[in-house]
């Protein structure tokens, strides 16, 4: 049997619309597995250094970075705040969709020593919280982490602080996204974040 | 005029390698010395080094102490199931044939008390004692507080 010309490219156009149509079926099939489980909203209401209370909601639409640690840490905090500040310096123009926050874990002794100041010496982007004992364990207990004082007779002021030292991401809708674990490399969080934006 | 010429041109050269300088100590090498700039006084310090010991006895380096902080301590960062924590380390192990490097994230010296804020292109002195080939001092680079470490030619 000779097909026309005619013929052949009807045929082509029904081949066409019964693999659109398959596809369409698939992805309709598919689409409830792509529903998002209960989505993990971790949260906090702490006062930035001029006492403004903040909390996930004003930064809808942004991601958020977030690092619990205190200023009197002397190379695990710093190391990964100099990681985050070279993250925002390399963002460029989408900078501003990233919202990287300090919360203290060591509020009191952090407000005290300045708490604008240490964040500032990083990068300017990064917001410093400090709130009082309730606050803080509040946010750290629903972000999950682990934050402690230990005796230290020889340390400053008798104790130092022992944390959760990753790096949280925070999505644009308050969905917690994923953690960086200490250490990662500003590179990696940066393509991470590149991905996402 | 000219010798002030030199001594400019010297002192732009010579401030970027001095944590680049290497010390040897009989068969301990030690280089890349460095700290972090602080914010204030107040926080403390931190100081980074490598130590090779090409010998055959193991040593250790058991303290430090510098004109720079009233009490500096050799500490470890520690990350144990997802907690950061820092003990002391009474001392740091460089054995016979092996390196031991002092890095972010890892062993380091805290230097509490702090007699002035570090600012970056300062420098001050360390002394390191260690258990078998005694002390010697070296000179401690301050990089940006957002150093990785010193940029040498031959650091890894």
């Amino acid at each position: 049997m000779r097909l026309t010309r005619l013929q052949k490219i009807l045929w082509a156009a029904a081949g066409c619309a019964a693999l659109a149509y398959g596809l369409l079926v698939l992805q309709s099939n598919r689409a409830p597995e792509a529903l998002p489980q209960a989505a993990f909203r971790p949260t906090f209401t702490l006062p930035d250094p001029e006492g403004r209370m903040r909390m996930p909601s004003e930064f809808a639409g942004k991601h958020l970075l977030v690092f619990f640690g205190f200023t009197n840490c002397p190379d695990v905090c710093p190391t990964t705040l100099a990681e985050v500040a070279q993250v925002m310096d390399d963002l460029g123009d989408d900078a501003g969709k990233v919202q990287p926050l300090f919360i203290s874990i060591d509020p009191e002794r952090d407000r005290r020593l300045g708490l604008a100041e240490f964040t500032a010496a990083f990068h300017p982007s990064i917001i410093g919280l400090a709130g009082d004992e309730a606050q803080t364990r509040a946010a750290a207990d629903s972000f999950h982490i682990y934050y402690a004082r230990e005796d230290d007779a020889v340390a400053p002021d008798g104790y130092t602080m022992s944390h959760s030292p990753a790096l949280y991401l925070i999505g644009p809708t308050g969905d917690w996204l994923r953690q960086f674990t200490y250490g990662t490399p500003a590179t990696d969080i940066l393509t991470d974040l590149q991905s996402r934006l | 005029m000219k010798p002030l010429i030199l001594s400019t041109v010297i002192a732009l050269f010579a401030t970027p390698l001095l944590a680049c300088e290497t010390f040897t100590l009989g068969d301990l090498t030690i280089e890349h010395a460095w700290s972090k700039a602080t914010i204030g006084a107040a926080r403390p310090g931190v100081f980074y080094v490598e130590i090779t010991n090409s010998g055959d006895t193991d040593d250790a380096l058991v303290s430090i102490a510098t004109p720079a902080a009233g009490m500096p301590m050799l500490h470890e960062s520690v990350v144990t199931d997802g907690v950061a924590s820092m003990p002391h380390a009474m001392s740091i192990p460089v054995a016979a044939g092996q390196s031991v490097a002092l890095a972010p994230g890892g062993y380091h010296g805290m230097l509490m008390g702090l007699t002035m804020a570090l600012k970056e292109g300062d420098s001050f002195p360390m002394t390191l004692s260690f258990q078998n080939a005694g002390e010697i001092v070296v000179n401690v680079e301050v990089l940006s507080l957002r150093a990785e470490g010193p940029d040498c030619d031959d650091a890894n």
